[in-house]
């Protein structure tokens, strides 16, 4: 009888009660039926999640040594017999490489943001919830990074600081932090801005209180979002550090270093030597792809 | 722990519960080089009132008048660059007075935008239990609270208390409004343009629920409206601001009956009439309000006023007692050297 709704039993309480509603859904329930309802973004995550888990499996997937070389079998091409994706100048397992190649080029990738999202989302937060000198002096000190490019920064700190992985890392860490604290800068001044931060406040509960239960729920979804569509600018940032010598080092498999010691084979074997790419390709459309399902998602203006 | 129990009345009766003395707030308007401060908009000047124990006082005037400014100042949502406060005898925020937190616990606000004053991430209940739970009541007692705010405000627990903001109506949002300033068990509510963006007839029934809730609650209103016939049937007392300052202040049959001050007076007539004999037929003031950055000299409404003089300009008028009410006029000062002004 409940799930009738306003009925014209006269009599019954039912009559005034509005209809129990199954709609009482909080935001997240809401915005994962919109998810299940987009196949792009659900193609997407199921790519990523398939390359993460093989990244992550790759030494119990029975494939071949990524480091073996041999002299003999140099540059196969695609669909040689026990080398289907061929194999690289040094004669090793194409397949097998751009697998684990995985490994470091989404951990470069993944690492950096997240530390970034960390710190930058918490200078910002603060910036944009204290407001005043505290978001002049943080906002102020971000810009001075803006006045470089990325790509240069990141070029510039590595080499500073030498090749190696801890470096790449740091400094791609580093060039991430101003642009989230500007996006978390920018979200939380606007959710501060509204009554219902004012009714909060005037509750006398503290600034950490106010901030925990009725600002971060409000930001972390844009900011997430920004954060997610960042990880492919950073795996095309590790991977160029990478190619340029500036980050991992042979023999290591990772897709940037493939790509730029498979620059020689172009004209051998071109398609071979673009594989790499097409990998860093796939994985930053991905992400991207899902970040802006993920913000289309979110967007309810219920 | 100070939550769990309704605050004790002390000083009386006769002690207004809220008074508030030479209250001025002037917003900095950034510009010229580096953002330094050039100018300033006056948005409450010296601002003095009181609010007694158990009334209604109305605040009435245009828009940008800074009545929003006035309610945010008396919970001190923006800080006062002047004036003291004193809630029921103590002074606020001084040495040996409350602190700005105690004064939060006994004064509470209900805004106008009832969507934008919700959390959208938060259920009724939660947004409720907020108050309390901040101020350490426990989560079973902040529960029961939550249940007897939403009965209270005429709103069934079992249906609303687990629902989102967005999955109500304009009125029952307001009605969670209202339960929420009530959650503290506040002596003062100020209600910033409460019902003003409701539909009529919603409108009704949520000032009955105020007016039944004042009566059961020992409630003290300070209620800020644009809206002159809501604030005539609210009120007890009414204040009429313009730019920041009081025009006139006295009981509502004064101020609806007998207006003294040229803008009262222009503003109770632009009322539309229920009368179709007695049909507004010009306009009674022209323009709009001058900008407060750069108010006039002297009496701040001249520039609008139809008996505006010399004096207008030169001296500010005070803000006289007539009897009856108290009126910033300089025709209501005898000797003021106003051609109208009243015999000594």
């Amino acid at each position: 009888m409940a799930v009738q709704g306003p009925t014209l039993d006269i009599g019954g309480a039912v009559l005034m009660k509005p209809r129990p509603s199954p709609a009482s859904r909080g935001y997240w329930q809401s915005v994962g039926r919109r998810l299940r309802r987009d196949p792009v973004t659900l193609i997407c995550a199921g790519l990523l999640v398939l390359i993460v888990l093989a990244s992550i499996a790759a030494p119990w997937l029975g494939l071949a040594d990524p480091y073996k070389t041999s002299m003999v079998r140099r540059l196969y091409p695609l669909g040689s017999p026990n080398h289907w994706l061929g194999t690289d100048e040094l004669g090793r397992d194409m397949f097998a490489r751009l697998i684990y190649g995985g490994r470091l080029s989404l951990f470069m990738g993944v690492t950096p943001v997240v530390c970034a999202l960390l710190i930058g989302g918490l200078l910002g937060i603060t910036a944009g919830f204290v407001g005043g000198r505290v978001n002049m002096a943080i906002m102020r000190v971000m810009d001075v990074f803006y006045a470089f490019p990325s790509v240069l920064l990141a070029i510039s700190l590595s080499g500073a600081m030498g090749a190696g992985t801890e470096n790449t890392l740091l400094s791609l860490t580093l060039v991430f932090i101003p642009p989230i604290c500007r996006v978390s800068e920018s979200v939380t001044t606007q959710v501060r801005g509204f009554d219902f931060v004012d009714a909060a406040k005037a509750s006398g509960a503290s600034a950490l209180t106010i901030v925990r239960v009725h600002v971060l729920g409000n930001v972390l979804g844009p900011i997430l979002v920004y954060a997610t569509s960042l990880i492919s600018v950073a795996i095309i940032l590790a991977a160029g550090l990478s190619f340029l010598g500036l980050g991992v080092k042979p023999p290591e498999p990772e897709w940037g270093l493939m790509l730029n010691t498979l620059r020689q084979a172009i004209y051998v074997n071109p398609v071979l030597a673009a594989l790499p790419g097409v990998m860093i390709f796939i994985t930053s459309i991905c992400f991207n792809l899902m970040s802006d399902g993920l913000r289309a998602a979110m967007d309810v203006k219920a | 722990m100070d939550a769990l129990l309704p605050i004790q009345d002390r000083g009386g009766p006769a002690q207004p519960l809220l008074l508030a003395t030479g209250l001025r707030k002037h917003f900095p308007v950034a510009g010229g080089l580096l953002g330094r401060t050039t100018k300033v908009v006056r948005a409450v000047d010296d601002l003095t009132l009181s609010v007694a124990k158990g009334e209604t006082l109305g605040v009435v005037g245009e828009s940008g008048c800074g009545k929003s400014t006035v309610a945010r100042l008396l919970i001190r949502l923006i800080k006062p660059d002047k004036g003291t406060m004193v809630l029921d005898g103590d002074p606020v925020d001084e040495p040996h007075g409350i602190t700005v937190n105690e004064l939060r616990r006994q004064v509470q606000m209900v805004f106008q935008d009832s969507y934008a004053s919700l959390n959208p991430r938060l259920t009724i209940a939660e947004t409720l239990a907020f108050a309390p739970r901040a101020h350490g009541l426990p989560a079973a007692e902040a529960r029961d609270r939550v249940r007897d705010l939403l009965a209270k405000v005429g709103l069934d627990p079992a249906t609303y208390a687990d629902r989102y903001p967005h999955e109500l109506s304009g009125g029952q949002r307001q009605r969670v409004n209202i339960a929420r300033a009530l959650a503290l068990r506040p002596r003062l509510i100020i209600l910033d343009e409460a019902v003003s963006a409701l539909d009529k007839s919603v409108e009704a029934q949520v000032l009955n629920m105020l007016v039944d809730l004042k009566k059961e609650l020992d409630l003290t209103y300070v209620f800020i409206s644009h809206d002159l016939n809501v604030v005539q049937y609210l009120s007890d007392r009414v204040l009429v601001m313009y730019l920041g300052k009081i025009v006139e202040l006295g009981p509502v049959e004064a101020i609806y009956g007998d207006p003294q001050h040229p803008y009262t007076k222009a503003l109770l007539s632009a009322r539309p009439s229920m009368d179709p004999r007695k049909r507004t037929r010009e306009a009674p003031i022209q323009g709009d309000p001058p900008n407060p950055i750069d108010p006039p000299s002297g009496c701040r409404f001249r520039t609008r006023c139809p008996f505006a003089e010399e004096v207008c300009a030169r001296s500010e008028p005070p803000l006289a007692d007539t009897g009856s009410q108290a009126v910033a006029c300089h025709m209501r000062v005898a000797g003021s050297g106003h051609s109208r002004a009243v015999a000594a």
